[in-house]
């Protein structure tokens, strides 16, 4: 049975077991994947679309009465796949903490202050031609226990479906230029510094807003075809 | 060719993105797939997710993607008829604080596998959490089912692990199935790359 979807690009995913990121020591698994054809059941996946999401939940910075404070952003890109194909209809999911580096979340205890006015969690749905938009405020750098004076450098997390059960990826989406780089596991757990980069978006004047907001660019390649081309006969 | 973004953690604050119901937005996930309505035998699958130690993870999430009782999947890439029992057929739940969760559905029917071969009924899980750098993929399939003999993917498991991708009657709970997902350990579950 031949692939519908590529294998290849698997290499760009960090591995399970990643030790200077200290969660993972008890949470990879040990033994090897099992190799298994795609069936039809990895060949479907989950259909959500834009009949699910509200058009106002791509606005991060409307979901409150008052303005949250930061830097208010515009982050736009394509969803592709390998092949360079749009991604349509498919849905994203975000989310992130404030300008001062807190989560809104229960287990969160840094000493930052909560804004009343920001959540950190929206959705958007890929258009026609594989674009999304989302409008937010730029996140803080965070600390965290994983080992001496540890900092995340600013990102937010993107979760998408794609076309089918493989095509499921959940990133982080970091800044141009953080000098909290050299210093975070979870970002070089992907141990090829050119895919790193991947993981980091643009500067995008184009998107920039005249005296409202800064944009950035950030295209998402999903699994996409396998290369190698059926049998002819 | 494009390359791939990496995959990188949910982290542990993955329920603000993945269950924004919990924070004011419409929730559009939930862990009951089947509504009570639909035809088909009702099942509720519980289980925790353990780490190497026994501890049960609560920052993990489960997502579940499988076929109607008749077998066939919400999707286009299913070109079979679709049935009157047709759904969804996708589940997200997170776990609790002592790594439980658990998916209420009906028992999917059998699906085409490779080459004409049957596929017995499973289900597909993806295991997202903190300390999981990219998704992991397990299958649930039903502990007695006949179909189980001639599955093709089970064969491709060793057989002193395919228990391990057992879901299992509970003796106190009518309908109830039970299956632990075990990231490392003796019992550590099969994950598949496919």
């Amino acid at each position: 049975m031949i692939d519908v979807y590529s294998r290849a690009g698997n290499t760009a995913d960090p591995p399970s077991l990643s030790p200077d990121y200290r969660s993972t020591v008890l949470r990879a698994p040990t033994r090897p994947l099992v190799i298994i054809p795609q069936t039809l059941s990895e060949l479907t996946g989950p259909v959500y679309g834009h009949s699910d999401v509200g058009s106002g939940e791509a606005d991060l910075t409307r979901q409150h009465a008052r303005m949250p404070l930061g830097e208010r952003i515009i982050v736009n890109g394509h969803v592709l796949d390998e092949a360079g194909r749009a991604v349509p209809n498919t849905l994203v999911e975000i989310w992130q903490c404030n300008a001062a580096g807190r989560y809104i979340h229960e287990t969160d205890q840094h000493p930052a202050p909560l804004d009343p006015n920001f959540t950190g969690a929206g959705r958007v749905v890929t258009d026609a031609d594989g674009h999304y938009q989302f409008t937010t405020i730029k996140p803080g750098a965070y600390p965290w226990r994983n080992h001496h004076n540890a900092w995340r450098p600013a990102h937010i997390h993107l979760s998408l479906f794609g076309p089918s059960f493989l095509t499921r990826l959940v990133t982080q989406m970091y800044f141009p230029g953080d000098p909290l780089f050299p210093f975070d596991p979870i970002y070089n757990s992907v141990t090829d510094a050119k895919a790193r980069e991947r993981m980091v978006c643009r500067f995008d004047m184009e998107t920039t807003k005249p005296e409202w907001a800064l944009g950035y660019s950030f295209d998402i390649v999903l699994r996409g075809p396998n290369a190698t081309p059926p049998d002819s006969d | 060719m494009m390359k791939r973004t990496p995959s990188q953690t949910v982290g542990p604050y993955l329920h603000l993105g993945l269950t924004q119901g919990i924070f004011g937005a419409p929730e559009i996930f939930s862990p009951a797939v089947a509504d009570s309505g639909l035809a088909g035998m009702h099942i509720r699958i519980e289980g925790r997710v353990l780490d190497g130690e026994g501890v049960g993870l609560p920052d993990a999430l489960i997502e579940t993607w499988q076929a109607d009782s008749e077998g066939r999947y919400a999707h286009p890439a299913d070109v079979r008829p679709p049935t009157a029992n047709s759904f969804r057929g996708f589940g997200r739940c997170p776990t609790a604080k002592d790594g439980s969760f658990y998916i209420a559905t009906v028992k999917p029917g059998c699906v085409p596998g490779p080459n004409g071969t049957t596929q017995a009924p499973h289900i597909n899980v993806s295991v997202l959490a903190r300390g999981v750098l990219r998704r992991l993929f397990t299958r649930i399939y039903f502990a007695g089912d006949p179909a189980n003999a001639k599955d093709p993917i089970l064969a491709l498991v060793p057989a002193d692990r395919r228990d391990t991708l057992l879901a299992k009657p509970d003796p106190k709970a009518p309908n109830v199935l039970r299956i632990d997902i075990c990231l490392q350990g003796m019992n550590e579950t099969v994950f598949f790359d496919a």
